[in-house]
């Protein structure tokens, strides 16, 4: 129960921070990835505030035993850049480039456009499927 | 490359990125959990006794944006790109590649190069390069 109230927390906090960032807006993301047009830094921001605020608590957190409500850290043990990292990568990466949207702020607007983003999350989630199946 | 000076918001992007740092971290010291999206959301697709929290964080994700206009007294501002039968070809190759990648820009962007986890920066790099030459190749031949 402790852990659905921590998670609806860091949910919350997530889902404002992106609205804060202006990342629930696809055409400011793809002025992002928009280099050689007219080019919006923004996004680079976004991952800067989020990496220098994480990457500090992280190197204290980490120091601790096990997590506050859990026994232990359930972190990646895999560190082999393999195909299925790379291609996986690549195909996300085509379409977030089309869309402007990768799964963080798909979650985040299914409530503020309904229905255009609940066919879109349905669709994300078939593919999802497939990819777990693919990848087993 | 020209700068878009009138659409950069580097204050509220850099606040908001901050914030989303602040959730990842809860996550890990609270829960131990990665903060990855499309970790969290596909994990919901199997049968795992862990779903009561991932759907938590999802509900928390839903709600957090209503949260941002009520303190903001503002509307989110939104365009999009693309629409038609198109925007499902992107939506289905966003969920087929994070998971054959395991993982998206919140899991590997954020956590993972917080963690500086090689695997996840390579990740990035094939995500952020693929997407800049998908946004030219729309650009150029769209």
């Amino acid at each position: 129960m402790l852990m659905m109230i921590t998670a609806l927390g860091a949910g919350t906090i997530f889902g404002a921070g992106l609205a804060l960032a202006g990342m629930l807006n696809p055409a400011k993301v793809v002025g992002f990835l928009d280099i050689f047009g007219m080019w919006d830094p923004s996004l680079g921001l976004v991952m800067a505030g989020g990496i220098l605020v994480n990457a500090t608590g992280h190197y204290f957190v980490i120091k601790r035993n096990h997590p506050v409500f859990d026994t232990r850290f359930d972190l990646p043990t895999s560190n082999i850049i393999d195909r299925p990292l790379l291609i996986g990568s690549a195909i996300f990466g085509i379409g977030w480039g089309l869309a402007g949207y990768c799964p963080g702020p798909v979650v985040a607007t299914l409530l503020l456009q309904p229905a255009d983003m609940l066919p879109f999350l349905v669709t994300l989630l078939a593919g999802a499927f497939i990819g777990r199946w693919l990848r087993s | 490359m020209e700068i878009a000076w009138a659409e950069f918001t580097p204050v509220a992007s850099f606040a908001g990125g901050a914030m989303i740092g602040v959730a990842a971290l809860f996550l890990m010291l609270l829960n131990g959990r990665v903060m990855g999206m499309s970790g969290i959301l596909s994990g919901l697709l199997v049968k795992r006794p862990d779903w009561p929290w991932r759907l938590a964080f999802v509900i928390g994700v839903i709600v957090g944006p209503f949260l941002f206009m009520a303190v903001a007294g503002a509307p989110i501002e939104r365009q999009t790109v693309m629409s038609g039968p198109l925007v499902y070809v992107a939506a289905f190759l966003v969920g087929l590649g994070t998971a054959v990648g395991s993982g998206c820009t919140s899991g590997h962007g954020i956590c993972g190069l917080s963690r500086l986890s090689l695997r996840s920066f390579a990740a990035v790099m094939a995500f952020m390069v693929s997407a800049v030459i998908t946004v030219a190749l729309v650009r150029f031949f769209g």
